[in-house]
């Protein structure tokens, strides 16, 4: 009897985590396509609801009511369970996400290394996607997606190692709190901009949208997809991307601590300064859509491995020595 | 690489400057209209819907000659007529397949009645394909409901004819 009462309470909690997620990524592709529309001078979605926010609920009601393709030569197992594997790492990651010192489903010891595990689970769901689909464009899209994704995470490695060297605590509540004076933004500015390109080609957003460059490649490793299986993919992206601005603004813009420590700041909740640090990052997201071109792919490689690889290998060095001459380094945690 | 595109590429200038220009874009006028609730402007010559007229006394304008059927490139017309008791020939059937209809407009210069005209609605999609097998009645219920459009559009497009 206890272990079931347990069991639903964890299920509780969980549901508690999974469901506002799903219901914000359903209002941030609509904010994305209406700061999209709205940059081009068009409307944007505004019919359906108050300012057109039910649009993607109208449209994931769509994608449940269509038909699910299966493509005769697909790999069958491989290709339904794709679309799951993207959805669901998308949304676990979110476990360890702390919305204030308290609100956090599991406040485990190693959170940034089990987010960064997590994110690179993720290139798996399009690999198999891409693979199992049997047809030419997902291949490609899913091969240049695989080479991209590795390609920026090592950077984003690096960059994650710049903070751990100033925290000295893989806990992202350790992390929020070792922000308390100072948020890392400035001190690590230039790693906040690799970080933050680095995060845009991670989650295949433009200008590094090249696993599904629709001009070339029809829709990249979603081609064969269609339904909710597409559905379930665009719902991990954009849960992928919610993701990486909250790992943007709890490693560089303090998390959940207000901007300053002052009166009318802080007696603003917590949970509030998080979403609203989620929201800048994510509207950056969306202006940086409308404003690029997309890169080529040798471009995105030379990008990856020559300019950001290198620069926050320096960074690391400059950091772990400016840390260790002025004496600044973490104490107790090595 | 210069000391200028250097400088430029490290402070991001550029991509900054980008980012307050589209912000400055978001407030700016909108270059579209908001579809079904706001209509833009049609001319006078728009070759929309089909519509047959009648006479302000309710007698049908066609005379069944029958040189939009000849002219239509996509024979989408069809017509049966017969001599009326009054001695005038009148169609007994005039349909005309939506479907195939290529919305040229020659029915409508062709038609020295002014009977046959395409108005300026276009918002006659349907669901199935039946519905868009116009019949005479259709045509004619179309011209009764477009009559006062339909007449101003004709009156203003004639001098350019």
């Amino acid at each position: 009897m206890d272990y079931f009462i347990t069991l639903i309470n964890e299920i509780y909690k969980i549901l508690f985590l999974v469901i506002p997620i799903l219901v914000s990524v359903a209002m941030i592709v609509w904010l994305d396509r209406r700061v999209w529309g709205l940059v081009q001078k068009r409307r944007g979605p505004n019919v359906v609801g108050p300012f057109g926010l039910f649009q993607t609920l109208a449209d994931a009601l769509k994608y449940i009511f269509k038909e699910i393709i299966i493509p005769a030569s697909a790999n069958k197992t491989i290709f339904i369970l794709a679309p799951i594997i993207t959805m669901t790492l998308a949304l676990v990651a979110w476990a360890v996400i702390p919305l204030s010192e308290t609100l956090v489903l599991s406040d485990i010891n190693v959170g940034i290394l089990y987010l960064f595990a997590i994110s690179s689970l993720g290139v798996y769901g399009i690999i198999m996607g891409g693979w199992a689909s049997n047809s030419k464009y997902p291949f490609l899209g899913a091969i240049r997606s695989a080479a991209q994704m590795v390609s920026y995470e090592v950077s984003i490695g690096i960059i994650i190692i710049n903070v751990l060297l100033c925290v000295g605590s893989l806990n992202l509540n350790d992390i929020v709190l070792a922000q308390k004076n100072l948020w890392y933004v400035i001190p690590l500015f230039p790693m906040f901009v690799v970080f933050f390109i680095s995060a845009l080609a991670e989650t295949n957003r433009p200008p590094f949208d090249l696993p599904e460059a629709e001009a070339e490649l029809v829709a990249g490793y979603q081609t064969e997809y269609s339904g909710m299986m597409y559905a379930m993919f665009w719902l991990g992206e954009y849960a992928n991307i919610l993701l990486m601005c909250a790992m943007g603004s709890i490693l560089f813009l303090g998390g959940w601590l207000p901007p300053l420590d002052i009166y009318p700041l802080n007696i603003v909740p917590a949970p509030f300064w998080m979403i609203f640090k989620i929201l800048f990052l994510f509207f950056l997201f969306a202006i940086i859509k409308a404003i690029v071109p997309r890169y080529r792919y040798d471009q995105l490689m030379r990008l990856g491995w020559k300019v950001f690889l290198p620069f926050s290998l320096i960074y690391v060095v400059l950091t772990a020595s400016f840390l260790l001459y002025f004496d600044k380094l973490p104490k107790g945690s090595f | 690489m210069n000391l200028n595109r250097f400088l430029k590429t490290i402070f991001l200038t550029e991509f900054f400057s980008a980012i307050i220009k589209a912000i400055r874009e978001i407030f700016r006028p909108k270059k579209t209209i908001n579809y079904p609730f706001e209509k833009g402007q049609i001319s006078p010559r728009y070759r929309g819907e089909h519509a047959l007229r009648r006479y302000p006394n309710g007698e049908e304008r066609c005379i069944a000659c029958k040189l939009c059927e000849a002219v239509c490139p996509a024979q989408a017309i069809t017509i049966e007529s017969e001599e009326r008791k009054d001695g005038s020939r009148k169609t007994t059937r005039y349909d005309i397949d939506m479907l195939k209809c290529i919305y040229c407009g020659l029915c409508q210069e062709s038609c020295p009645v002014d009977a046959i005209v395409q108005g300026p609605n276009f918002e006659f999609a349907t669901e199935t394909r039946e519905e868009l097998y116009y019949n005479k009645e259709k045509l004619l219920d179309n011209g009764d409901r477009w009559e006062s459009v339909l007449a101003k559009n004709l009156k203003t497009d004639n001098i350019y004819k």
